[in-house]
C-alpha cells in the first residue's frame, strides 16, 4: 500500500442506524495561522463508541471543545441528534443562541483535569445541574446522586470535598456529575492523563462499565491504546488537523492502512 | 508640654464616642465598598458595551484622585446642585465609593484566579450564568480575597480620619476639637493615636490568621 497523508473518506458503520448522532461538516478551526482543524467531515451513529487517538495538538480535543461549545469553530456545520450546534461561516462573529443552549444540554464532558467544583461536596457537586437545569426536587436528585455515586464506587465518599480525593477519586465524581444530566452524548477528554499510574485502572474500570452497560454515545480522546482497543466500536486516527484512518478497533491497531497510523502506533505502543 | 494624667483620663469618653463614630463608618463603608466593587468587578468582567468601558473609566478616577479632594467635593461642590446630606452620611458614602474601587481590583484579582476549567465544567452543566457567578466562581474568587479585603478595611479605618476635614465628629475631629479648646494637645492626640492602634493592631492580627485559613484550595 502506498503511503499517503491524504484524509480518507471515512466509512459509515455497518449494523447502526443512519442518522448520525453527532455530524461535523466541513468544519475547520484556525487559531491565526494554525490551522487546528481542516475541513472535518465526521461522523458518530447513536449508541456508538468512538475512540480517537493522535499525536498532541493534531485537533483532538478541539472536536470535544467545540461540541461542548467551549471553542467556536471558525467554519462549517455541527449537528448534534438532528438538531444544529454551529452553523459558521467563515469571518462571520458568532453568538451563543438558545438553539445552542438547548442543543448543548444533550452532550456531557469529562475534563482531563476533572474540574469538580472544589468548594462543593461529591454530593453538592453532582446535584447542583439537576436541581437547577433540569429543575429536579432536591429529595429526588439527591438520590439519584447517591445511585450515580455508588455506581462510581464512592457511596462512601459523598460528603467529601474534592480536596479531601484522590485523582481517581475526582475523575470518578466528575463522571457521575456528567451522568446526572443524563446525556445522549458523553465525551472523555484524555480523563486518565492527569492521574498517577495506579489510579488509573479505577477510572478506566468505571468508564469501561458505562460502554458496556449504556447505549449512550461516547466520544473519547486517549492515549491508552489498550483502553480504546477494548471498548470501542472505531478508533479514528487524527494527525494534522484532519481523520487520516477510521475503522474497527481490530483494524486500526493490527493492520493500519495509513503509513501515519502506523508510525503513530509503533511509537506509542512500543515501551 | 508634661503629660497631664488627670486631664487625660478626663478626655477619654469624649475620644471613646469619636471612635464609636470612627467603627462605625468603617463598618458601614467597608459594606458599602464590598457590595459597590463586587457590583463593579462582575460588571467589567461581563464586558458590556458602554457600561462596562465607563465603569472602568470610573474605578480609574476614583483611584487616581485623592480621598481629601472627593470628600471636600462631595461636601462643598455637590449641594450647590442640590445634593446634601449631613457630614456623616457624606462621609459614610465618599469613603465606601473610594474604595469600592479599590476592591473592585481585587475581587477582579480573585475573579481571574479562579481556574478557567471551572467556567468550563460550569458551561459542560449548562448552568445559568447567575448560577455559575453565585455558586460556583464568586465563593472561590472572594474566599481568596478575604485577607486583602480585610486589610482594605483596615486602611479604611485609619483613613476615615480624612474626613475630620468635612467636620465629621470622628475619633480624630474629637482629638482635635479637645486639643484646640483646651490648649493641651499631647494627651488627646497620644490618646487618640492609642485607640487606633489598638483596634487597627488586634485586626491586622486577625487578617494574617484568615490569610492562612483562606489560602486557595487549588
Amino acid at each position: 500500500m502506498r503511503p499517503s497523508t491524504e484524509p480518507q473518506p471515512l466509512a459509515t458503520p455497518v449494523g447502526l442506524a443512519p442518522d448520525p448522532i453527532i455530524r461535523f461538516q466541513n468544519v475547520s478551526k484556525n487559531w491565526g495561522s494554525n490551522q487546528v482543524l481542516k475541513s472535518l467531515n465526521f461522523e458518530v451513529a447513536p449508541g456508538e463508541k468512538v475512540s480517537i487517538i493522535g499525536p498532541s495538538g493534531s485537533g483532538k480535543t478541539t472536536i470535544l471543545r467545540i461540541l461542548m461549545t467551549l471553542e467556536t469553530p471558525s467554519e462549517g456545520l455541527v449537528k448534534v441528534d438532528g438538531d444544529v450546534l454551529w452553523d459558521v461561516t467563515a469571518g462571520q462573529k458568532v453568538r451563543e443562541t438558545r438553539q445552542m443552549r438547548e442543543t448543548r444540554r444533550k452532550i456531557g464532558m469529562v475534563f482531563q483535569q476533572f474540574n469538580l467544583f472544589p468548594h462543593m461536596t461529591a454530593m453538592e457537586n453532582v446535584i447542583e445541574a439537576p436541581i437547577h437545569v433540569l429543575g429536579m426536587n432536591k429529595a429526588e436528585a439527591r438520590e439519584r446522586a447517591a445511585e450515580l455515586l455508588n455506581l462510581v464506587g464512592l457511596g462512601k465518599h459523598m460528603n467529601h470535598t474534592p480536596p479531601q480525593m484522590s485523582g481517581g477519586q475526582q475523575q470518578r465524581v466528575a463522571i457521575a456529575r456528567a451522568l446526572a444530566m443524563r446525556p445522549k452524548v458523553l465525551l472523555f477528554d484524555e480523563p486518565t492523563s492527569a492521574l498517577d499510574p495506579e489510579l488509573i485502572g479505577e477510572v478506566l474500570n468505571v468508564i469501561r462499565n458505562l460502554a458496556h452497560t449504556t447505549d449512550m454515545t461516547m466520544l473519547m480522546v486517549t492515549h491508552e491504546m489498550r483502553f480504546a482497543e477494548e471498548i470501542s466500536d472505531r478508533v479514528v486516527m487524527f494527525d494534522n488537523g484532519a481523520a487520516v484512518e477510521s475503522g474497527p478497533p481490530a483494524q486500526i491497531f493490527k493492520d493500519p492502512q495509513q503509513e501515519r497510523t502506523r508510525t503513530f502506533l509503533r511509537a506509542v505502543l512500543q515501551h | 508640654m508634661i503629660w497631664d494624667n488627670n486631664f487625660a483620663v478626663s478626655v477619654i469618653p469624649l475620644l471613646l464616642e469619636g471612635l464609636w463614630v470612627t467603627v462605625k463608618i468603617t463598618l458601614l463603608g467597608t459594606m458599602l465598598a464590598a457590595a459597590l466593587g463586587l457590583f463593579f468587578a462582575i460588571l467589567r468582567r461581563l464586558a458590556i458595551p458602554v457600561l462596562s468601558p465607563v465603569v472602568s473609566f470610573f474605578v480609574v478616577f476614583v483611584r487616581g484622585t485623592p480621598l481629601l479632594v472627593q470628600a471636600y467635593c462631595a461636601f462643598f461642590v455637590l449641594p450647590a446642585y442640590g445634593i446634601s446630606f449631613d457630614a456623616f452620611t457624606t462621609g459614610v458614602v465618599v469613603i465606601g465609593v473610594n474604595y469600592s474601587a479599590y476592591m473592585a481590583e481585587v475581587y477582579r484579582s480573585g475573579i481571574q484566579g479562579v481556574p478557567k476549567g471551572q467556567w468550563e465544567a460550569a458551561t459542560a452543566l449548562s448552568l445559568p450564568g447567575t448560577r455559575t457567578w453565585g455558586r460556583i466562581i464568586l465563593p472561590q474568587a472572594i474566599r481568596t480575597v478575604v485577607p486583602m479585603l480585610g486589610n482594605y478595611l483596615i486602611q479604611m479605618f485609619k483613613d476615615s480620619a480624612v474626613l475630620s476635614a468635612i467636620t465629621v465628629v470622628e475619633l480624630m475631629a474629637t482629638a482635635q476639637a479637645i486639643g484646640s479648646s483646651s490648649f493641651r494637645y499631647l494627651e488627646p492626640l497620644t490618646l487618640a493615636a492609642l485607640l487606633f492602634l489598638a483596634i487597627s493592631y488586634p485586626a491586622s492580627r486577625l487578617v494574617n490568621r484568615l490569610e492562612r485559613r483562606y489560602a486557595p484550595q487549588h
